[in-house]
């Protein structure tokens, strides 16, 4: 042999340290999340301003007495951004504590079914499956819920236990066709839960016109109210809105944690989802999986409807769900497919809604800008290199939009 | 045109692929880059041919600096790649394949088809190719397809030849073939750039050889060093090339595959009628070229295929049409023939993965509750036992090297008591020392008794592991030989040609094949 040069082989991090780094300080998953949401904000205040009067008025003399324009752009934004926060937390300005934390209260209201249905997109996302069908799975779940609550007479306790589970049951159901569709056709779950939601909502649209569903004495779809014995009990007393649902989505959330990080099926689902030919070839049968986390899904989807009509609504309506189904992907995907992030992102979103109404209230901005702050914040979760050109910065750790989303191709 | 690479250094984040290596390649040299996989042989000749801006250093033609911005600069520049997949479109002829991507035009924008089939005549007269222009490529098999792939460069007037990996999907005789026009091309005064990590490829036709590890070139070699010296440049520290193996002492035939017939979604039968047995404390090794129904075969005994006629038996129960849970508990390990896809899940963790087929089974559940803790310390130990290097068992085992990762394979497939062995292509891709280890495993799990059964497309490795050898191709099992076959008769077969004749051919004809015939006398047999 010739000359064996034994060179230090290169150490596969130690370079890390000596090369200069090219861009700011490196940020991780959670301070990304925080910069899309800052980011966000930011293109909504541009929103704000361009909509407001005051500013588009005096921008017609802007370059006489510029001042003026900036403090109508920062009257807007300072005062529409206070708003939201004060719909959304606590409002300052409020005679009583119990006025006080009423935006709380609310927030956690509107959180309650984003927290459930964002779990039933979150799992599925686990399993390797893009669940666009919770608003189905909602809706059905609501109907079913709905009719055992007014058409039955149980007593009390019972009637509310048997009303919860047949919800979730009509929801399970719903989303299980979805993934039995999968299993045994391989029919896309995409396009089946997209066709199934529409099923749903113009199937319960015809129940609410038959006298089954229709309350005696009206015309237009409302169900009779829910009885009594079937409501989901208040939480702080008739003053405020916010109801047991709360319970049912906290515990549907850490049952969702010990589903995948402390079960078998779990690590079934996950495996599934990272890589199904690896798990077939582990003996793992996927078809299974699918069925199983998508009957799963359906049931979380489902408490959010049981949710809206035993509690929030007290009655069926065609409108029930009102795209809850699609924001519960948005959570999902901010929350990155874990319980914690989702119970999180829920709470952001029903912060966002519940401070938007304040926010049209008090200053006139639309409450339509909270759904573009929803899905600007998504959007930018969903890009990164967009964050880190903005804020200079590295980033480590995929945020993992891109990668939990692979179900699209799947 | 002399080619020369001057202090290339190429970074992925932290990782350093390529450290400041000097390359020169001239023309009429056969220039033979040799390293494991992961060494960064791929990186630097993606380099060289524009797909990858080098971060330091400088590419120099004929001493002149240059810079590629792209394939498209690199080959106007001289340089023609032949990668280990083909760019070929396969429902194109020939020629239309050899002139895409610079059509010739004839008046109002017509191809001038002809002028294409004309070239492709030239050249394949030229070197003796018998490459006929107007065959469609699906058509035609991958040694010609890969000829197909050496006439684009050369109608590009390519000076500098890459090859990478050319050996890998080609029979014994094929790469006899490709060393036969690599000399022809080396006259014309081509430069050639040869990767490899086959040894004996590299000894029978390199001038020159650069040996890289991990990044950075260790240094020269000449094609006189003897395979251990190499292996041990390429590797870094002493190798054993041979397996240590007793004869073996066979005992029942505990498992068999009868008549066996399958059928793929478009009704072709992949694999056609075979039969065969697998002796306790016996490896029975299935040679043959890639895609010759070996993986679904494969497949089939783990339960992972429809369309299946015919008898799997093992300890005289029928798995046919069980599942692969089903096949797994009646006690078969199976490593699967791609890692990455089929064995491992890469994001879950190392431990995660040990136990990706017994999760649901005591003590790692009990009744639907999963039990981490057990999950680590058990992987803890496996992790020991089977040398796989991972700081923690935590980590992701889509971040260990290819034999790492290997490894966890084996050791979560061998840490239950298992009556069949499976292995397809076991040491595809791994280090030559981690092909040590898995080797040694294999035949550890032969002399427990253990029927094994190896799946593998080298004939290296079939050589150093076999008891018996069943050669398979065109889905039918063209015979059955003795361990120590000689390579000429097993490349005669698996090109087709039945066990007596093989034999005849290569005892009349010793000198037909020169790579394989000094190979045969020179290699590594057991």
């Amino acid at each position: 042999m010739t000359a064996t040069t034994e060179r230090p082989s290169p150490s596969q991090g130690g370079d890390a340290d000596a090369k200069p780094a090219r861009r700011g300080p490196t940020v991780g998953p959670a301070a990304q999340i925080g910069l899309s949401i800052v980011l966000a904000l930011a293109v909504g205040a541009v929103l704000i301003v361009a909509s407001d009067e005051d500013v588009r008025e005096t921008a017609r003399y802007f370059f006489s007495r510029p001042g003026d324009t900036l403090a109508a752009a920062w009257r807007s934004v300072s005062g529409a951004y206070a708003e939201l926060f004060q719909g959304a937390v606590v409002n300052f300005g409020a005679d009583s504590f119990a006025q006080a934390i009423r935006p709380l209260t609310e927030t956690l209201v509107a959180a309650t079914p984003l927290i459930a249905a964002g779990l039933a997109v979150a799992l599925a996302f686990r399993a390797g499956l893009f669940n666009i069908g919770a608003e189905g799975q909602i809706i059905v779940a609501a109907a079913v819920a709905a009719y055992v609550g007014f058409a039955w007479d149980l007593p009390v306790v019972v009637h509310l236990l048997v009303a919860i589970a047949a919800g979730a049951l009509g929801g399970a159901l719903w989303g299980g066709i979805a993934g039995l569709l999968k299993a045994r056709t391989g029919a896309h779950e995409v396009i089946t839960t997209i066709m199934l939601n529409f099923v749903a909502r113009f199937g319960v649209a015809f129940a609410l016109s038959t006298s089954v569903f229709l309350r005696e004495g009206r015309n237009d779809p409302i169900s009779p109210e829910v009885a009594p014995t079937a409501t989901l009990p208040l939480l702080l007393g008739s003053q405020f809105r916010l109801h047991a649902g709360l319970l049912l989505s906290l515990a549907a959330a850490v049952f969702v944690w010990w589903l995948l990080s402390r079960s078998t099926i779990g690590f079934q689902f996950r495996a599934v989802g990272a890589n199904p030919d690896a798990a077939r070839t582990a003996g793992i049968s996927v078809e299974r999986s699918y069925t199983g986390v998508m009957l799963v899904a359906g049931g979380l989807a489902g408490l959010a409807g049981v949710s809206l009509v035993l509690g929030t609504e007290g009655y069926l309506t065609g409108g029930v769900s009102a795209g809850l189904g699609f924001d519960a992907i948005t959570v999902a995907l901010l929350g990155r497919g874990s319980p914690l992030g989702t119970v999180l992102a829920g709470l952001l979103f029903g912060g966002l809604r519940a401070g938007g109404v304040a926010m049209q209230a008090g200053t006139g901005t639309p409450i339509d800008l909270v759904l573009v702050l929803q899905a600007l914040i998504v959007l930018f979760i969903a890009a990164p290199p967009l964050v880190r050109a903005v804020f200079r910065i590295r980033t480590s750790g995929a945020v993992g939009v891109g990668q939990i989303s692979k179900g699209w191709n799947g | 045109m002399e080619l020369e690479l001057r202090g290339v250094t190429k970074r992925f984040g932290t990782l350093v692929a390529n450290d400041h290596i000097d390359l020169v390649v001239s023309p009429g040299e056969i220039h033979c880059l040799l390293g494991e996989n992961g060494a960064g042989k791929s990186t630097l000749m993606n380099v060289l041919y524009g797909l990858l801006r080098p971060d330091e250093g400088e590419i120099l033609l004929d001493g002149e600096p240059t810079h590629f911005g792209g394939p498209g600069e690199a080959m106007q520049a001289g340089i023609g790649m032949v990668h280990q997949h083909f760019m070929l479109v396969p429902v194109f002829t020939v020629a239309e394949n050899v002139m895409l991507g610079h059509e010739q035009v004839r008046g109002p924008g017509l191809l001038d088809l002809e002028a294409s089939r004309e070239q492709v005549r030239t050249i394949s007269e030229r070197f003796g190719f018998h490459v006929d222009p107007d065959a469609l490529v699906e058509d035609i098999p991958v040694g010609v397809q890969q000829r197909v792939e050496i006439i684009k460069a050369l109608a590009r007037q390519a000076k500098v030849l890459i090859l990478d990996e050319p050996t890998a999907v080609l029979t014994p005789q094929e790469t006899d073939e490709l060393i036969e026009i690599m000399r022809q091309l080396k006259e014309s005064g081509t430069a050639i750039v040869f990767i490899t990590h086959k040894l004996r490829e590299v000894r029978a036709i390199a001038d020159r050889i650069t040996v890289i590890r991990r990044g950075a070139v260790v240094g020269q070699a000449k094609p006189t060093d003897s395979e251990t010296d190499l292996a041990s440049m390429m590797v870094g520290r002493e190798v054993s090339l041979t397996v240590d193996k007793s004869v073996s002492e066979p005992g029942e035939p505990t498992f068999s595959v009868t008549d066996l017939v399958i059928t793929d979604a478009r009704g072709h039968r992949v694999v056609d009628g075979v039969s065969f047995q697998v002796h306790q404390g016996e490896i029975l090794a299935l040679a043959g070229v890639q895609g010759n129904g070996q993986t679904e075969l494969t497949e089939a005994i783990l339960g992972l295929r429809d369309n299946i006629a015919g008898s799997i038996r093992l300890d005289g129960a029928e798995l046919v049409n069980r599942t692969a849970k089903q096949v797994l508990e009646a006690g078969v390990g199976y490593v699967p023939e791609d890692r990455t896809t089929d064995g491992l899940v890469a994001s879950f963790s190392v431990a995660e993965n040990l136990v990706l087929d017994l999760h649901d089974k005591p003590p790692y559940a009990s009744g639907l509750s999963y039990r981490p803790a057990v999950v680590r310390a058990e992987a803890e130990k496996l992790v020991k036992e089977f040398d796989v290097r991972t700081e923690s068992v935590e980590r992701a085992a889509g971040t260990l090297s290819g034999g790492n990762q290997q490894k966890v394979v084996l050791a979560r497939e061998l840490s239950r008591p298992l009556k069949l062995f499976v292995a397809s292509q076991p040491t595809r891709g791994l280090d030559v020392g981690s092909v040590e280890f898995v080797h040694s495993r294999l035949v550890r799990e032969r002399d427990e008794g253990i029927p094994v059964l190896i799946v593998s497309t080298e004939l290296d490795e079939v050589l150093a592991l076999a008891d018996r050898i069943a050669v398979m191709y065109r889905g039918k099992i063209v015979g059955i030989v003795p361990g120590g076959t000689s390579r000429d008769v097993l490349g005669l077969m698996m090109a087709g040609v039945s066990e007596d004749e093989a034999m005849a051919q290569a005892q009349a004809q010793p000198e037909a094949s020169p790579a394989g015939a000094r190979a045969s006398t020179q290699g590594g047999q057991p």
